[in-house]
C-alpha cells in the first residue's frame, strides 16, 4: 500500500511560486475542457474561439479591458480588506452604492467642468462605498458581529434599494418605461480612450488605483499596519498598533474601491444606472484578489484574465453552441486550482510504502 | 543489575530542506531508566520524539523497540509496541469524564458501548499502583493542570506502555506538584517502565534522571551519567559556550511609579481579579508567583492597557487619568513582554526589521510626515537593535518566525529597552528558553533595573523569582498577597501560598 503525507517546506522554491498560477490555470482549462466535450463541442476549437472573442480584434480587446475595469477595482477592494483579515464580501453592494452616488450627484444636481466633475464623482462614489461599510465595521469592532454575514447580506438590501429607486422616485421619465436612472451629464461622462469602442477612461483610473494601493500597502505606515494586523493582530496590538483605527481605514479604503467601480460603470460604460449594472462584479473581485494572491499589481492581470474569460465565453458560446455558464465554471475551477496550488507551494508530498517488520 | 535495552535509536537523520533537524543521532534507553534529553529550542528534541512516536518519517536511521524495528510515520504502531507520549499541550476532551477520556479512541467506531466496567477496575488499579489519584467520573473540564496531566499519564499506562515520553511535563506545575510527578516517575521505574524526559529545567533533570543526552543543532553532543554530572558543565554543553549567569545587585528604591488601588476585573473573557492592591517603585523588581490561570495574565493586561479594570483605579506617577489602550500606556513608559511571545509578541510572517520597528512608527526618524517609511533608517535601527541585544539572525530581511525562542525574546525585549521604559511588565520572560538565553534575558532585565526601570516579573519559575526579585507577591484565585522581601522567604513558603495558603 502506498501512503503519502504533507510536510511543510522550510522555503518554497522561486520557480514554483512563479510557475504555480500558470499550472493552476492550465489544469482548470483542461478540466473545463472535459465539460466542453460533454457539451458536445471540440474543446480546442472552443478555446480558440474564446481567445479570438476576447483578444481577436480591436473591438473585442477593448471590450475585455472595459469589462476588466470594475473587476480590477472590486479586486483591489478585496485585496486590501483580506490583507487585514477583514472579510468584506460586500463589494457588490458597495459598487451599487457608488452607482447611486453617481446618479445622485452626476445627473444635474452638481454641474462642474469635466476636469473637476469626474474626480468629484469618483470621490462621491468612494465615499458612498466606504460609508456603506462603516456601520458594519463598527458593529464588528464594538460588538464582534461577523462581517462576512453583515457585508454579504447587505448586498441584497442594497440591490433591492436600487430596484425600488429605479422603479419609483429615480426612474428616468425619458426611458420609455425601462427601470433606469437619469443619464449622467456630459461633463461627468468618462471619455472614450479608444475610438469606436466602449473602452473608457475608467480603465486608466483603475490601473492608477492599483498602483496607488500597491504604494500604500508596501511603502507607508498605514500599509505596514494593515499587514501586521492581518498577519497577527494580537502581536500588532501589543506593539501599540491601533487596531481599531487600522481596521476602520481598511474598511473605508476597501469600500471606497468598490464604490468607484460603481462610478466607472455608471459614468463610463452605460451612462446611467440600471438594475443589471453589475452581473456580480463585486463577487468576481474576490476571485480576482485570490488569483492575484492579494497583490494589487497582480490584480490588474488577474482582472484582465477574468474579463477575457467572460467576454471570450460569449463569443465561444455563439460560435460553438455551448452554454455561457462555462465561463463561470472556468473561473471557479481556476480559483480552486490556485488555492490548491498554494498547498503544493507551501508543502511537499512525501510518498512512502509501508515496511513490514522483519 | 543487568541492563536490558528497551529502545535503540541508530543514526536518525531528519532534514527539512537543507536544514538538519536531526543529524545522525544515536542513543539507547534501558529498562527501568529515566533518560533526560536536553537541548535548546531548535536543537531537535521535539523532532526526535515525533519520529519515535510516529509523527515524522526520518530520512535515514533505524529505531528498534525490544528488538523490533518500529514502523515510521505510524502512531498506532508506536502505541501498540508500548510507546506512550504526553505532549506539552494536552489532548483531552474537556466535555467527557476522566474514564471516557482514558478509554476513548481504543474502541472500534462501530462498537455500541464502551467496556467501562473492566476499564474502571484497571484504571483504579493503575492509579493506586503509581500514586496518581483520580476520580474516574469527574468531568475533565473541572480538573487542574496537574490533574489533567495525571489523566494523560494514566492514558498511556492504560495502553500498557513500556516507554513513556514526557515533553516539558513540569512547565505548568507548582513545586509540590512537580515533586508528586517525580515520585510517580520513580514508581514507574521501580515497576520496570522507562521514561524519556524532555525539559529545560536543569535542576529537575538532575533530580530525577539517570542519564542525560545533550542535543545541540540537531546533533548529539554528549551523554552523561546524572550522578557524576555538574550543573554548569551541562549548561555549557547545551549552549556550546560559557554562560554569564546573572548577578543581582540591590539598588536603592526610587520614587513610586505606579499603584493599583482595589483593582477588580469581573468579566467572562479572562480569569478575574478581586481587589488587587500594588505599589511599584523605580529600580524595584516585584516578582509575582502563582500557578498559571490564577489571574496573572489578567493583571498584566490591565497593567499594559489591554483590559480596563471593572473596578478600582490605576495611578501612574505623573499622569492623572489614562485612556485605556496599549498605545497610551506605552506612551506613559510601560513596556509589556507578553506571556506567549509567538502569538502575542512577534508577527512571525513579517521580516525581522518590520518587527523591530513596530513600536516606533511615530518616530520621525523612521518615516516622513506623509507616512512613508524610510527603509534606510529603519534598516539601520533594526541592525543596531539586533547588534545591541545580540539577536542572532542571518539577515534583518528574514522572516521572524525562523528565529529561535531566545532570539525572538531578545528582539522583543530590545525593542522595548530602546525606548527606555519606566515600567516593564515581563510575563514568563524566560519560559521555554535554554540556559544561555535565560541568562541573557535576565541580565537585560537586571540592567534595565540598574537604569531605574521598575519591573513586574510574573513567572512560574520560582528559581527565577528568587534570584531576580526584590520582593515577591503571590497570586491565587485573582487575589494578590502583600509583597514579602525575597531575602526573608523561600521556595517552600511561596509554594504553599501558591496552593492557597494564607488567602481568605
Amino acid at each position: 500500500m502506498i501512503k503519502f503525507r504533507l510536510e511543510e517546506r522550510a522555503k518554497s522554491p522561486y520557480w514554483l511560486i512563479i510557475l504555480s498560477p500558470f499550472i493552476a490555470i492550465l489544469v482548470a482549462i483542461i478540466l473545463a475542457g472535459i465539460l466542453i466535450v460533454l457539451a458536445g463541442a471540440n474543446p480546442f476549437e472552443s478555446y480558440y474561439q474564446l481567445i479570438i472573442g476576447a483578444f481577436g480584434s480591436k473591438n473585442s480587446f477593448a471590450e475585455t479591458l472595459a469589462r476588466a475595469t470594475p473587476i480590477i477595482l472590486t479586486g483591489l477592494a478585496a485585496s486590501i480588506a483580506f490583507r487585514a483579515k477583514f472579510w468584506n464580501i460586500g463589494a457588490e453592494g458597495q459598487l451599487y452604492f457608488g452607482a447611486l452616488a453617481t446618479t445622485l450627484f452626476g445627473t444635474g444636481l452638481v454641474v462642474l467642468p469635466s476636469i473637476l466633475m469626474i474626480p468629484f464623482l469618483f470621490i462621491m462614489g468612494a465615499l458612498a462605498g466606504g460609508l456603506l461599510l462603516l456601520p458594519l465595521v463598527l458593529l464588528k469592532l464594538y460588538y464582534k458581529v461577523d462581517e462576512v454575514v453583515t457585508t454579504l447580506l447587505l448586498n441584497f438590501v442594497v440591490v433591492l434599494l436600487v430596484s425600488y429607486l429605479l422603479e419609483g422616485p429615480w426612474k428616468d421619465p425619458m426611458s420609455l418605461g425601462w427601470p433606469q436612472g437619469k443619464s449622467v451629464i456630459d461633463e461627468g461622462v468618462l471619455p472614450q480612450i479608444l475610438s469606436k469602442t466602449r473602452l473608457h477612461l475608467g480603465f486608466i483610473i483603475s490601473i492608477f488605483f492599483a498602483f496607488s494601493v500597491w504604494f500604500i500597502l508596501s511603502k507607508t505606515v498605514i500599509g505596514y499596519r494593515i499587514k501586521s494586523v492581518g498577519l497577527n493582530a494580537a502581536a500588532a496590538s501589543h506593539a501599540g498598533v491601533p487596531i481599531f483605527k487600522t481596521v476602520l481605514i481598511v474598511a473605508l479604503l476597501s469600500g471606497g474601491m468598490a464604490g468607484m467601480a460603481g462610478v466607472t460603470e455608471t459614468a463610463g460604460l452605460k451612462g446611467y444606472l440600471t438594475l443589471d449594472l453589475s452581473p456580480g462584479f463585486g463577487y468576481a473581485g474576490i476571485a480576482v484578489a485570490m488569483l492575484a494572491n492579494l497583490n494589487p499589481i497582480g490584480v490588474i492581470f488577474s482582472g484582465v484574465f477574468l474579463a477575457s474569460i467572460y467576454v471570450g465565453a460569449d463569443a465561444m458560446s455563439r460560435a460553438m453552441n455551448v452554454p455561457t455558464y462555462l465561463a463561470d465554471v472556468i473561473v471557479a475551477l481556476t480559483v480552486l486550482c490556485i488555492l490548491l496550488s498554494l498547498v503544493f507551494v507551501h508543502y511537499k508530498i512525501l510518498f512512502f510504502g509501508v515496511k513490514k517488520n522483519d | 543489575m543487568i541492563m536490558t535495552t528497551l529502545l535503540k535509536v541508530e543514526k536518525i537523520t531528519k532534514k527539512f530542506g537543507d536544514f538538519y533537524a536531526n543529524d545522525q543521532i544515536s542513543f539507547e534507553v534501558n529498562k527501568s531508566e529515566v533518560l533526560a534529553i536536553l537541548g535548546e529550542n531548535g536543537a531537535g528534541k521535539t523532532t526526535l520524539m515525533n519520529i519515535l512516536f510516529g509523527h515524522y518519517t526520518p530520512d535515514a536511521g533505524n529505531v528498534n523497540f525490544e528488538g523490533n524495528a518500529i514502523e515510521f510515520g505510524n502512531t498506532n504502531n508506536a502505541i501498540k509496541l508500548g510507546i506512550g507520549m504526553v505532549h506539552q499541550h494536552f489532548t483531552l476532551a474537556e466535555n467527557l469524564t476522566v474514564l471516557e477520556n482514558i478509554i476513548i479512541g481504543r474502541q472500534s467506531i462501530f462498537s455500541l458501548s464502551l467496556p467501562k466496567r473492566q476499564a474502571r477496575v484497571k484504571i483504579l488499579e493503575l492509579s493506586k499502583k503509581f500514586g496518581l489519584p483520580i476520580n474516574p467520573d469527574e468531568l475533565v473540564a473541572n480538573l487542574s493542570v496537574s490533574e489533567k496531566q495525571r489523566i494523560e499519564i494514566l492514558k498511556t499506562l492504560f495502553l500498557d506502555c513500556k516507554l513513556l515520553i514526557l515533553d516539558e511535563p513540569t512547565a505548568a506545575l507548582t513545586p509540590q506538584e512537580t515533586d508528586a510527578l517525580f515520585s510517580t516517575i520513580r514508581n514507574m521505574i521501580e515497576t520496570g517502565l522507562s521514561v524519556i524526559l524532555i525539559s529545560h529545567k536543569l535542576n529537575e533533570i538532575l533530580a530525577v534522571s539517570d542519564r542525560i543526552i545533550v542535543l545541540r543543532n540537531g546533533s548529539s553532543v554528549g551523554e552523561i551519567d546524572t550522578h557524576s554530572a555538574d550543573r554548569e558543565k551541562i549548561a555549557e554543553m547545551i549552549v556550546g559556550k560559557k554562560i554569564d549567569y546573572p548577578q543581582k545587585k540591590k539598588i536603592p528604591r526610587k520614587s513610586k511609579v505606579l499603584s493599583l488601588v482595589d483593582v477588580s476585573y469581573d468579566k467572562t473573557d479572562a480569569p478575574n481579579l478581586s481587589k488587587v492592591n500594588l505599589d511599584l517603585y523605580g529600580g524595584q523588581i516585584l516578582g509575582i508567583a502563582g500557578v498559571a490561570g490564577n489571574g496573572q495574565t489578567t493583571l498584566a493586561k490591565i497593567l499594559s492597557g489591554h483590559f480596563k479594570p471593572t473596578q478600582g483605579k490605576i495611578v501612574f506617577n505623573e499622569a492623572k487619568s489614562v485612556h485605556t489602550s496599549p498605545k497610551s500606556f506605552m506612551d506613559l513608559g510601560v513596556a509589556y513582554i507578553p506571556e506567549d511571545r509567538n502569538s502575542d509578541g512577534i508577527v512571525g510572517d513579517m521580516e525581522i526589521w518590520e518587527n523591530a520597528i513596530m513600536t516606533e512608527m511615530d518616530d520621525p526618524y523612521l518615516r516622513n510626515s506623509l507616512g512613508i517609511i524610510n527603509k534606510k533608517t529603519s534598516f539601520d535601527r533594526s541592525e543596531n537593535l539586533c547588534e545591541t541585544y545580540d539577536v542572532r539572525m542571518q539577515s534583518i530581511r528574514q522572516r521572524s518566525r525562523l528565529l529561535s525562542g531566545g532570539n525572538v525574546q531578545k528582539l522583543l525585549l530590545g525593542r522595548w529597552l530602546m525606548r527606555k521604559p519606566k515600567i516593564i511588565i515581563a510575563c514568563q520572560p524566560t519560559r521555554g528558553l535554554d540556559e544561555g538565553a535565560i541568562a541573557s534575558i535576565q541580565n537585560l532585565l537586571l540592567k534595565a533595573q540598574q537604569n531605574g526601570s521598575a519591573i513586574i516579573l510574573i513567572s512560574e519559575d520560582l528559581d527565577e523569582l528568587l534570584t531576580m526579585s526584590d520582593d515577591i507577591s503571590v497570586m491565587y484565585k485573582g487575589m494578590l498577597s502583600d509583597p514579602t522581601e525575597t531575602s526573608s522567604t523561600d521556595k517552600l513558603s511561596i509554594g504553599l501560598r501558591m496552593a492557597g495558603d494564607g488567602f481568605l
